[in-house]
Order: C-alpha cells, then structure tokens, then sequence
C-alpha cells in the first residue's frame, strides 16, 4: 500500500488496526484459558501483556508515515475553527493583510512583466541591445549607418541588425492617414526569431539602394486595408509618397520601441545622413552566434571599435560600441521607479505583519495557561509550536487569496494610471510567477508575525503559568508589545518621510521656470502631401502656407515650425567649435539645435536677452546666422559679448555661422530633468536656411507650434479643417498642448508622490491600528493596577497621562528609528528619481507632528477607558 | 517471570523477518513463536510489535493479506517480501559478524585475566 494510499484511506487503516488487536487479544485469552485461567482472568491478562490499547494504536498510526499530513489538517481545521469564533479578529487580520498582500503583489505582477519576465522571443537571454560610449557623454543609444554596416560585416560573434524610426502618410488604400513606420535591415526579423504570419521578410538583395520598393506591413493595417486577406501580399501601398509592394505582414504586438505600423528597407533609404559616421540615428540589435557568450561578444566589439577609431579618427575617436541584455534595455528608466515602488509596498506590508503580530501576541499570553495545561497532559513543545505557525500560515494564505483577488482588480488601473507608456505594458498579467510570489509573500508574512505567539508557547515554568490563574503574566509581553508598536511607527515614519520628501520636489519643481510661456500654445506635427515629396521647392511652399493659414485661424496671435518642441522629447544635436579646426567629434561640445521659422520666439514666449531673432531675410543665400541660449554663450564665450561671435558647425557647413542672438534657456528635458541633462546647450537656426537635399527629411520631423488668445485645443478643428492641403491629404497628428507636456514632464515625480502619499496613507492608518489595539489591551491588563491606582487617590487625569506617557514612550522610539531610516530613503531617492532634494527639516517637523497627533488620538479612547474604571469593580475583578 | 531478557535494541525486526520466513503468519502467532523458540528467554514486548510489523510494512519488508485462520477467522497476516529477504540475509549476516566479534573479544578477555 503507498503512502498516499495510507493517508486516503484512513478510516480504513483504522478498522483494520482496531480488528487485528483484537484478534490478538482473543487468541491469547483463548490459550490462557486453555492453559486453565478462569476467563476473565485470562482476558485481563491478555490485555496486561498488549499494554494500552490506544498507546498501542498511536504508535502503529506514526509507524504509518503519514502522521504529519494528519497534524497538519487537524492544525489546519483548529486554525479555521478558531478564526470562524473571533470573526472580529478574523476580519481586521485578513483586511490588513490582504491590503499589504494586494498592494505588494501589485507591484510586482508589473515588476514581473517588465523587468523578470523573459522577452517574448525565441531564446531571448541571446538577444543583445548594441549601444556606444563616448567618453564626454556617457551611453548613447544611436548609431551612425555605416558604423552598423561595419560592425555587421566585421562581427563573427554575433548576427547585427539596425532599425530606424519613419512615419508617413499612407494614401492607398483607403483614406489618407499619418502611420508610425520603422526602417529595418533585412535580418531583423530573423534576429529577433519572429516568423511572419503571411509573407516574408525583406531579402538582402532588396536591402541595397535602387532596389523595387517593398514594405511589410503590421496584422492592424494589413486586416484595416487590406480586409485581412492572402492577396494582400503583392498588392500596392502608397506610403509617404513612394509605390511600395508588400511582401509581407508582421505579426500583432510586434514592437519596436512602440509598433509600427509599415516597415520598409533600411538599405534603400537614400538620405545623405545614411553617410555620415556624426550622424546617429540607428538602434542596433544583435543576437549571439552558437556558442558564444556575451563576453567575447563585448570583447570582438571592443576590436571593432577600436579598429574604426583609428580608421576614422574624427568621428569614431573616443567612441565604444557596448552590449547590453535586450531586456535591460526595454526596461529603461522604469526600473528605479519599480524598485522603490516595491520597497515602500514592502514596508506597508510589513507594518500590517506587525500589527497581526501584536494582535496573534496578546492572543497567546490569554492562552498561555490553555498551552501550559497542554504541555502538563503530555503535549509535544514542538507539536504547539507547530500549531501556532500553522495557524499564523492559514491566516497568512488566507489573506493572500484576498489579497491576489485585490491585485487582479487593480493591476490594470494601475498600470493606466503609470504615466507615460509602460514598456512591455501587454505582458504584464498575473501568471504563476505572480502567485509564487503572492504564496511566497503570505507564507513569509505567517512566518513572520507567527514567531513571536509560537515563542510563547512555555517549555518550563509550568507551575507558574498555572498558578497564574486568571491573572496572567502580561508583564512579559508588555516590552515586545511597545518594541511593536515603536517599529510600526518607524515604518510609517520612513514612508511619510519619503512622501515628504517627494511632495515637497513637485512643489519645487512645478514652481520652475520652463523658459518658456506654457499657456495658450498648441504644438501638432504635420504630415505634408506625400506628392510633393519629390520637389524641396513645393515643399517650402507648402510649409509657408500651412504658417500662413494657421495664422488666419481666429484666435490664434502667432504661427511657427519647429523640429523640435520642448519637453516632448526628440533631439538634433550638433557639435560647435570656436575656431575653424575643431577637435575629434566625440571632444567637441554638442548643442541641441532646433530648426525654427522666425516668429518661434513668439509662440514659445521664449526670452530675448541680446541681438535680435531671425526675420524672414535670414535665408540660405545669405550670411549663414544662428541664435544661442545664454547657457551655450556662458560656455563658448564666457564673459564675453556673444552677438557677432562666430562658430563653426560642422553640420551647418564648413562656412562659421554668425551669433545674431542670444536668447533664454528653455528646459527642454522636462523640469525636473533638465539640471541633470548632459546637453543643456541650445542653439537655433532658420528653417529657410534647411538645404534642398534635406528638405524631405526636416519635413518628417517639423511641428507647427501656435499661440493662442482663446484656450489652445479650441483652434484645433478649423487648424485641422484649414489645413489639410491642396490636395486634402496633409495631415495633422501628435497634437499636445504646452501646459500638457510640461505637466507630462513632472509625471513620474507626481506618480511616485502620489504612490507614495497612498503608501504613507495607508501605512499611517495601520500603525494607529496597531497603537490604538495594543494599547487598548495592555490598558485592559492593567485594569487591576489602576484600580488600585485610584482607590488610592489617583484621578481620572492621572491615569490618562499614566496611559499617554506610554504612547509617548513609543512614539519617540519609533520617530527617532523613523527618521535615520527616512534619511537613508531620501538618499534612495534622490539618487533613483532626478529633482529631489534631502530630506529637510521641516519635512521632518511636519512628519513628526502628524505621526504624533494620529498617534495621540489612536491611544486617548483606551487611555479615557481606563480613566473611568471603576476601582472597586476593578479590585473585585482580582 | 524472573530472569528473562530484553531484547537488544533494534534486533526485534530482525527476528518478526526471520519467523515470517516460515509462510504466512498473523501477529500473534509471531509473539507466540518467538516465545517458544526463545524457550522464554527472551521477553517480547507485545506493545511493540504491532507497531513494528506495520513499520516493516510500510517499508516493503513485509506484504499483508487478510485471510482465515485454521478455525475460520479473519486475520492479518504476514509474508515476507523479496525485498525482506534480502534484507534479512544481510542483516542476519551483520549479526553474525558482530556476534562472532563480542564473542571473540569476551574471550580475549577472560584470556588476559587468566
């Protein structure tokens, strides 16, 4: 018979058990009496030599090797029973329990999704994000093209491709709509392990200049446009004014950096950039060959890299190609954000673990006399303090089915909530990763607030525990029931700190200056009509009238282009030089230059500190000029009149350009971040001056900002309706307004302040629970004590203070462990989120008082209990 | 019930496996036997052998069937395994040598004091 069928059938064991003992029984009366016993004699002795029956039955029972599982239901059972008779305890454990349960597997289903989960590709621990280094500005995640296509033919480690982004407006079929679009090099889909659900990828042959023009296109428009059918491979699309054939269609959810919606070759684009080594513009991904690991990966880049710098020693000196895990790189900067997230959920749930404790706490010193009468009878030790941890699991796992039943509510609106996109957002679910994690955390929480009830459990002393009677030893548990309530409240100290600390950087931080007027400006991008895509000249017009329409637009006072728009992210950067021969370009300092129309100032409201702006003279034909920020001034001309300097920007031309301005600096990379920004220089320069060979290109990245006397979004359906072109198919898309991508800006700060105020919450609620139930009991304990107290002459006031000085006691404790573990928080968080400060004073003033008044109001109603106790009733009680 | 030896620690498995090597037998029969062969010398604890039986069980020593005895009743009894036997024979073996050592060095003994 196995195991599991000993345990099964139990019942069964049993009669059978009980059968042969009395066989045994009966025979040997039989033979006794045979031997001439007078038949009772002859069973009592039978019996005699058997011993105890049911000493007998309990040791056959633990020679069955089942006994523990048997324990462990029975404990389980108790456990149940004993919660179903205090449902009041029963229901303030599990609501604070599956509240800190909940909350923490919250955070880490996301944390799962995004940062643990292997990537959704085959053998994705091999795929490898290629980034450079340069020595003046750290990472870089772009790439020039032919450093790609050099590292492709040089690398024997591993298989490299490229991506670049490029939209466009596709015209045919259907109506003329804007779609994200993605250049990719003919590997890509093979790198990645991802099998087209129809077509094929792109062939190498069709990754060259002047090869027919061919697209893949994602399952969304393949099933929009083209009705999800087969014969949709070798039909035409018309996007961004070029005929392409489709070849294939990518499969849904397929993303890079965000999906796309047409993917064409890489190879075939002609732009003049696809030349140039400053240019980096590219995102390579790589896969490791068999049998290599990532180390002699980095090492063969490390030889390549050094192999270009010394070929191309003005561009690639300085430069190094680094790997990273794929993985690691879609995470990007949400990882700190998580990390910190799930500290401070951690902290909430370690405070409703103490508070459960404290509550399991004063239940085992009323038991002790129950336990110590156990042990008396012959109860095992180990067996009560398995008993005592069984039930703290029952009541952990208890609440954490309520608690993952809470996460699966709010984990979507959760991630919603996140600001920005959340990378791999479509992974995250609740999965068995989740519920380990979910397992794990309760059973941890029952270890944890079991410890100190299963300590309890006596081993000597009996006599004492007995004798006790009614009166029980509650001085021992007094110490580690205050020790309870100082840590809860330094818990909920470090929380509130660091919420302090959080709140007062986004009132710091929204107070800052962004440089520019957020209020009343409007930014969309435009997509011009594909058909003029061939002709710079009819493109320039079409710029000029797309300005000049908006400006008839009523309401609206001020019209301009920009390439780039503050705190929406995207950047040109070019490098300038003081003099004619400038250094390798990874020494030269960068500036980020804007390509703007001359009425930008304007728009952005955008100080002028000296010289003047552009006007519409400022052409391509004239003297080439630039305007600068007055940090790029403070840099290049240090304490020197900037207007008529000149620079030389080797992107511009070899020609200097003439400083005409000066004007003020805007933060570009957000309030918060743009202090910490490596690239805080700016320039700008006219549009008109954009060659003719770039004017396709600078038209995909053009947005048109405009500054309004009504409020900003109630000019945009007649902007849209006045503009849609002479031909109807320009197109505007990516509209925000100013005060949206400044408030965009602040978004992670004021997610986490606001976490982290709910956490705080949350944590400040409990730890009052915890004070108000812990001093309610030990109040209660001392009720004798008191009673005596006042028939000696104590009054009401007296026994309150006497009951306050206790809450004080604990209150310093925890505030002052609080407040060494608040500043440790701070420094986590100065260094994970940009913008916050230390945590100050004041913060911790307000802090303090806040804990200290919660704290006050949750120990005044035990305290006033005890105060009205009635001295004779209380002696009485003895 | 003057003079009668506890068995040595461990050796009461041994002897349930070498009576079971008789055939089937029921729990008491096994008491009774070890009795009479011991010619009473050795005291079995009754407590403690049903406990070991099912130990030896349930460890694929010893198989049970429930069958009729010779005057019609129902009784457990007990058979050894092949695993049982194996283990007896080795177990048998490791008793000798250790016999055969005491005895040895019990001799030796009386030798050197001699």
């Amino acid at each position: 018979m196995s195991w599991w069928h000993r345990l099964l059938r139990r019942r069964r064991m049993e009669e059978q058990l009980e059968k042969e003992l009395r066989f045994h029984i009966e025979e040997h009366t039989k033979d006794l009496i045979g031997h001439g016993y007078a038949p009772v004699e002859a069973r009592r002795q039978a019996r005699l030599t058997l011993g105890g029956p049911e000493q007998v039955k309990e040791n056959c029972r633990d020679a069955r090797g089942t006994r523990w599982v048997e324990d462990l239901a029975q404990d389980v059972r108790y456990a149940l029973r004993t919660l179903r008779h205090k449902p009041g305890f029963a229901a303030v454990a599990l609501c604070t329990l599956a509240l800190g349960i909940g909350a923490t597997t919250v955070v880490f289903t996301v944390m799962n999704g995004v940062l643990l989960k292997p990537l959704a590709y085959p053998e994705p621990d091999r795929l490898v994000a290629i980034h450079q280094r340069t020595e003046k500005y750290g990472e870089q995640w772009g790439i020039s093209n032919p450093d790609f296509l050099d590292c492709r033919r040089e690398s024997r480690t591993l298989a490299v491709g490229a991506w670049g982004y490029g939209g466009g407006t596709v015209v045919e079929p259907g109506a003329a709509e804007y779609v994200e679009g993605r250049q990719i090099s003919a590997e890509l889909f093979r790198i990645f392990g991802v099998k087209l659900p129809l077509g094929r990828a792109f062939l190498p042959a069709e990754d060259q200049p002047g090869a027919a023009p061919v697209a893949i296109i994602s399952e969304g428009l393949w099933r929009q446009r083209y009705g999800g059918q087969t014969a949709a491979i070798g039909m035409p699309l018309v996007f961004d004014g070029k005929a392409y054939t489709v070849v294939g269609v990518a499969p849904g959810g397929f993303q890079l950096d965000g999906e796309a919606d047409v993917f064409t070759p890489l190879g075939q684009v002609t732009e003049v950039r696809m030349q140039n080594r400053d240019a980096n513009f590219l995102r390579m991904v790589a896969r490791l060959n068999p049998g290599i690991t990532p180390a002699e990966a980095q090492a063969e880049l490390a030889i390549i890299s050094d192999h270009l710098a010394a070929e191309y020693p003005r561009s690639n000196a300085g430069r190094s190609f680094r790997g990273e895990p794929l993985r690691r790189e879609l995470a990007g900067n949400v990882r700190p954000a998580l990390w910190l997230l799930l500290g401070a959920v951690s902290v909430v749930l370690l405070i409703a673990c103490v508070n459960v404790a404290s509550i399991l706490l004063a239940r085992a010193v009323s038991r002790e006399r129950e336990l110590a009468m156990r042990v008396a009878l012959g109860a095992a030790r180990g067996r009560l303090v398995r008993q005592c941890f069984t039930e703290s699991a029952v009541l952990g796992l208890l609440g954490g089915t309520l608690g993952v039943l809470l996460a699966a509510a709010g984990i979507r609106p959760f991630i919603v909530f996140w600001p920005g996109s959340l990378p791999r957002a479509a992974e995250i679910h609740l999965d068995w990763r989740v519920l380990l994690f979910a397992v794990g955390a309760s059973l941890g929480s029952g270890f944890l607030f079991g410890i100190a009830p299963a300590l309890r459990v006596p081993a000597g002393g009996l006599d004492r525990a007995l004798r006790a009677g009614a009166r029980t030893v509650a001085g021992g548990s007094r110490r580690l029931h205050s020790g309870f309530v100082a840590f809860e409240i330094a818990l909920a100290v470090v929380l509130l700190a660091a919420a302090g600390t959080l709140s007062r950087a986004i009132l710091r931080l929204s107070k800052q200056d962004a440089g520019i007027n957020i209020h009343n400006a409007l930014t969309t991008r435009v997509a011009l009509s594909p058909g003029i895509f061939e002709n710079p000249a009819q493109m320039r017009a079409a710029w000029r009238e797309i300005i000049d329409a908006a400006r008839r637009v009523p309401g609206v006072q001020a019209a301009a282009l920009s390439d780039i728009i503050p705190m929406r992210g995207g950047i040109n950067s070019l490098g300038y030089w003081t003099t004619p021969t400038s250094p390798a370009s990874s020494q030269v300092p960068l500036a980020l230059a804007s390509s703007v129309t001359p009425d930008y100032l304007r728009v952005m409201g955008i100080p002028l500190r000296q010289g003047r702006f552009f006007n519409d003279h400022d052409r391509g034909n004239t003297e080439p000029v630039i305007v600068i920020d007055e940090v790029l001034a403070q840099h290049a001309f240090p304490g020197q009149d900037a207007v008529g300097k000149r620079l030389w920007v080797h992107a511009l031309g070899p020609a200097p350009v003439r400083v005409v301005g000066v004007v003020g600096h805007v933060r570009h990379w957000g309030l918060a971040d743009d202090d910490q920004s490596q690239l805080r220089d700016q320039m700008y320069y006219p549009f008109a001056a954009v060659p003719n060979s770039l004017m396709h290109l600078f038209s995909g990245f053009m947005t048109l900002a405009v500054r309004t006397s009504v409020p900003p979004l109630t000019v945009l359906t007649p902007l849209r309706h006045d503009l849609h072109g002479a031909t109807g198919d320009q197109v505007l898309y990516d509209v925000r307004t100013m005060e949206q991508l400044s408030s965009a800006s602040l978004a992670r700060q004021r997610f986490l302040t606001v976490l982290f105020g709910i956490f705080a919450g949350t944590a400040l609620v409990l730890a009052c629970i915890g004070i108000y139930g812990v001093l309610a009991y030990l109040a209660n304990q001392r009720v004798p004590e008191i009673g005596v107290r006042m028939a000696l002459g104590a009054t009401a006031a007296d026994v309150v203070r006497l009951v306050m000085r206790e809450t004080c006691v604990m209150v310093i404790a925890g505030a002052g462990a609080g407040i060494a573990g608040g500043l440790a928080a701070a420094g986590l968080l100065r260094r994970a989120v940009t913008g916050v400060g230390a945590l100050e004073p004041l913060t911790i003033a307000v802090v303090v008082g806040v804990l200290a008044a919660a704290a006050s109001a949750a120990s005044f109603l035990p305290a006033r209990r005890a105060s009205r106790t009635d001295p004779v009733r209380a002696l009485r009680q003895e | 019930m003057e003079s009668k030896s506890d068995l040595p620690q461990g050796t009461l498995d041994l002897l349930i496996l070498k009576v079971a090597t008789l055939g089937p037998v029921h729990g008491y029969a096994i008491a009774q036997r070890l009795q009479q062969v011991s010619r009473d010398v050795v005291q079995v604890p009754q407590g403690s052998l049903y406990p070991a039986l099912h130990r030896l069980e349930n460890r694929g020593l010893l198989a049970a069937e429930w069958k009729e005895t010779e005057t019609g009743r129902e009784a457990k009894f007990y058979r050894l395994t092949r695993k049982g036997r194996t283990q007896l024979e080795s177990e048998t073996a490791n008793w000798q040598r250790l016999t055969e050592a005491v005895g040895l060095i019990l001799r030796l003994s009386e030798g050197g004091a001699q």
